[in-house]
């Protein structure tokens, strides 16, 4: 062909769903600034946002890649809860961080090893082999200690306190000091693994190997694709992620107890999907997932703001929200697919 | 054995639970040549190709590539050694974009390099005259495209043994002569072709030779000039030629002149546009017109399938309103869908289960039908239409394509329909058993029922009914029947030669 192409392909649906998160993302954040006001026109807000959310973000980067192999993954919430747990009581032992770092990822990956091999291998439900892991590894927290904990740890203690400082960005307080923008090395960790986590899904072998996965698996299979290793993979990774979110849970709390990230694999979940992850798999991207989980938590800032305390006003919002949008998904969608018949 | 032997299959057995899949099946494909692959279906054809393929084992017998022992666990242990296949349902995924599915699986490095393989699909596509763009997401590619892009995945994989399985039955003429003229590109290349299709002129067009399979043995390996068409399909069906010709003529069918049964009135669908239609009691009639021409769609609507937009529909006379499928059963239409796979069989569900389904969403579900009444139904119907299967317990997706469609035709039969619409029910599915159905069909409109018959084949159409619908561009552009009622007329008409025929 010598005509060279002026047009552009169509978004495909994970772009698509993707535009639209962002859009929605930014639209209310704006509306918020205008209306609200108050801690919304501070950037450390934004900042705020990510220092509470860092380890949500990395469970949620390891759910999405679970979510485009067409699986499920439940027990990040509770694994988290098992490292900060296991962390906290090597540390006041007088443990090395860097051996407390390796427990944290190990503990992930044994969860990952063990869940993906009877996902993969003996085909069982994600579903339910994700729960048992999920109340195994919360009762394992609640054995390890059922008191809340403390970390003291001195070389640790110093370890959490490093922050990122920006001047420029900060604002003035009441009192008239300059207090300077935060960012917490967790949100750094966190970043990291998204930018690895899209460049993997994006332009490596195995990544392209989810999305043919999700999107038929038997034709992944006649394509040539290792169907059973690559799904394998894909719990591992979530359940190294989720180590790795218990590190940095460790590092914004500095505490733990058996309660510890409670809910955390629904917020995920929840992010991924607003994100633009189909549970039917094969769609979804960590980008999206990333603005997913900052949609999610501008929404629970915004009821807070709006004088609306109680703890059930979030809850209702985020299940309100999470409806909006499956049904904003399955509406762009299927109109999409009618396009195309016509 | 001559040299240029690429491939040989030899002794090869296969067990199923309860059937016996292949005994003592030989094959041999040579460089450079088409070779059919012919057979009823549950003949091995599809068993054959799984093992050759690896996604089946096979228990007993030996492969031999290009003179060494090939042991075979995998589909990637197939393609490593040169053999590939297209299917005929589209294993590719729609997700990613169509240069990704050509390649996905296959890369060269751990690190996918988008742009590259982009170029280098395009490429292909445009050797190939495919009309897709490498960019592009697969999904939203039509089935034909989608076809075409795991061929040219297969082609470009530099495979030894390309196998066809069906390729050319979503696909029309003008789709399937571009395949045609890339096969001939290929064998001119050395590649050898397994191809596995029920279209017998496609066979006579394309292929140098033609195995020959029935009930899981070979009956044997044939030059294509020199095997008659006929013979071919008594050595498919294995009984003499009497049965087959005493429908081959075109008897002169009387138009029936009982009372109307269904009629509509510019009734139109989501999917199709306003139309009428008739139906008298006990009449056969079809809707024919080439692949996309809106037959389907129109059925659909009288089923109420899609969504209903509008139109008047009177079944015997009275008024009556049909928007959703089970309004339509409870008036007594059944309809068998296009698309078995998708919209017919429950797969892991059992014959005896399947063959219940539509009496049981009539009766409602709060009056379950006993398990001996089930099983009495069962057994009846699969005595009636011949169904071969190692018990009315076995799940139905075990079955062979032409079984699976007998068993949903019970499905419908056993509820009784005044009214049947047939849609493409002998799709994939071999020449005895498509006898079988045609028989079927004229035998119910002789005891009262209507029926509706879709149809690829003209010929099979002119054969069992008395009234043909003919459509273009989903539109209604004809009606032949008596005398009119010959593969000329129908051509030209859907050619469109003149608009509106009264007949």
């Amino acid at each position: 062909m010598e005509k060279k192409k002026f047009r552009r392909e169509p978004l495909t649906d994970t772009q698509l769903l993707m535009t639209i998160t962002i859009c929605i993302f930014v639209v209310m954040y704006l509306l918020a600034m205008l209306l609200l006001k108050g801690g919304f026109l501070h950037a450390q807000q934004v900042f705020d946002m990510l220092n509470d959310n860092a380890s949500l973000i990395i469970v949620s980067c390891g759910l999405t890649i679970v979510m485009i192999t067409g699986g499920i993954d439940i027990s990040v919430g509770a694994v988290t809860s098992l490292v900060v747990m296991s962390c906290i009581l090597y540390l006041n032992k007088g443990g090395n961080i860097f051996v407390a770092v390796a427990l944290a990822l190990g503990i992930g990956i044994a969860f990952g090893v063990i869940q993906g091999f009877l996902i993969s291998y003996l085909e069982i439900q994600p579903f339910i082999v994700t729960l048992a892991g999920m109340f195994f590894a919360r009762g394992m927290t609640t054995i390890l200690s059922v008191n809340p904990q403390k970390v003291e740890h001195e070389a640790f203690s110093k370890f959490r306190d490093i922050k990122i400082v920006i001047p420029w960005l900060g604002y003035t307080a009441k009192n008239g000091n300059l207090v300077p923008a935060r960012i917490e090395l967790g949100v750094v960790v966190a970043l990291v693994c998204l930018v690895l986590i899209f460049l993997l899904l994006k332009f490596h072998r195995l990544g392209r190997g989810f999305y043919a996965i999700g999107g038929n698996q038997t034709s992944a299979l006649m394509l040539g694709i290792n169907v059973k290793m690559t799904r394998f993979i894909s719990y591992i990774l979530s359940g190294l992620l989720s180590g790795i979110s218990g590190f940095v849970f460790m590092m914004h709390t500095g505490a733990g107890n058996a309660t510890n990230a409670a809910g955390m694999e629904m917020n995920a979940i929840a992010s991924s999907i607003i994100g633009g992850t189909l549970l039917t798999g094969g769609v979804g991207n960590v980008f999206g997932t990333f603005f997913g989980t900052i949609t999610l938590t501008t929404i629970k800032k915004i009821v807070v703001s709006s004088g609306l305390n109680d703890p059930w006003w979030q809850s209702i919002t985020t299940g309100g929200m999470l409806c909006f949008f499956i049904l904003l998904q399955s509406v762009v969608l299927s109109r999409r697919s009618k396009k195309k018949k016509a | 054995m001559q040299e240029n032997c690429l491939l040989k299959m030899r002794n090869i057995n296969k067990l199923f639970p309860g059937v016996k899949a292949l005994s003592n099946v030989d094959f041999t494909l040579r460089k450079g040549e088409i070779h059919a692959l012919m057979g009823e279906n549950g003949a091995g054809k599809s068993t054959l190709i799984k093992i050759l393929t690896g996604v089946y084992q096979m228990d007993d017998g030996e492969i031999i590539i290009s003179g060494n022992s090939a042991n075979i666990r995998s589909p990637q242990d197939a393609q490593n050694i040169g053999i590939s296949t297209v299917y005929q349902e589209i294993t590719l995924c729609p997700n990613l974009t169509v240069a990704e599915n050509m390649f996905i699986g296959r890369e060269e490095s751990f690190i996918v390099r988008h742009r590259y393989y982009e170029k280098r699909a395009e490429k292909i596509l445009n050797d190939l005259g495919i009309p897709a763009r490498s960019t592009q997401q697969l999904g939203s590619c039509s089935l034909a495209v989608q076809q075409m892009v795991a061929i040219a995945r297969a082609v470009d994989m530099k495979c030894k043994v390309l196998i066809l399985d069906e390729p050319t039955s979503s696909l029309d003429d003008n789709e399937v002569n571009m395949l045609f003229s890339l096969m001939r590109d290929l064998k001119s290349q050395g590649v050898g072709i397994i191809f596995v299709t029920h279209f017998l002129e496609q066979v006579y067009e394309v292929c140098d030779r033609i195995t020959v399979l029935r009930n899981g043995e070979l009956v044997g390996e044939y030059l294509t000039e020199e095997l008659p068409q006929v013979e071919l399909v008594a050595k498919m069906i294995g009984k003499e030629l009497d049965e087959l010709s005493s429908l081959g003529e075109f008897e002169e069918k009387q138009t029936a002149e009982s009372e109307v049964f269904y009629e509509a009135k510019s009734l139109s669908s989501s999917d199709a546009l306003p139309f009428d239609f008739e139906i008298h009691k006990g009449e056969v009639n079809g809707f024919t017109g080439l692949l996309g021409s809106g037959r389907s769609e129109s059925v659909r609507a009288i089923f109420g399938a899609d969504k209903v937009n509008g139109g008047t529909v009177k079944i015997k006379g009275e008024d009556v309103k049909i928007t959703k499928p089970i309004d339509a059963m409870k008036h007594g239409i059944g309809y068998l869908a296009e698309d078995r796979k998708r919209d017919g069989i429950i797969a892991d569900l059992s014959v005896r289960e399947n063959i219940i389904l539509a009496l049981q969403v009539m009766k409602g579900f709060f009056k379950p039908i006993s398990r001996s009444e089930a099983e009495a139904f069962a057994d009846e119907y699969i005595k009636v239409l011949n169904i071969k299967t190692a018990s009315r317990e076995t799940p139905i997706g075990s079955l062979s394509g032409g079984n699976q469609q007998k068993v949903i035709l019970a499905r419908w039969l056993l509820t009784h329909p005044d009214y049947l619409i047939l849609d493409e029910p002998t799709r994939g599915i071999d020449v005895g058993t498509k006898l079988e159905i045609q028989k079927l069909v004229l035998k119910l409109a002789e005891d009262g029922v209507s029926v509706t018959f879709i149809s690829s084949e003209v010929e099979e159409m002119l054969r069992t009914c008395s009234r043909l619908i003919v459509m273009r561009d989903r539109h209604i552009v004809g009606e032949l029947k008596g005398k009119d009622l010959n593969q000329a007329q129908v051509m030209k008409t859907i050619a469109g030669g003149e608009s509106k025929n009264e007949g």
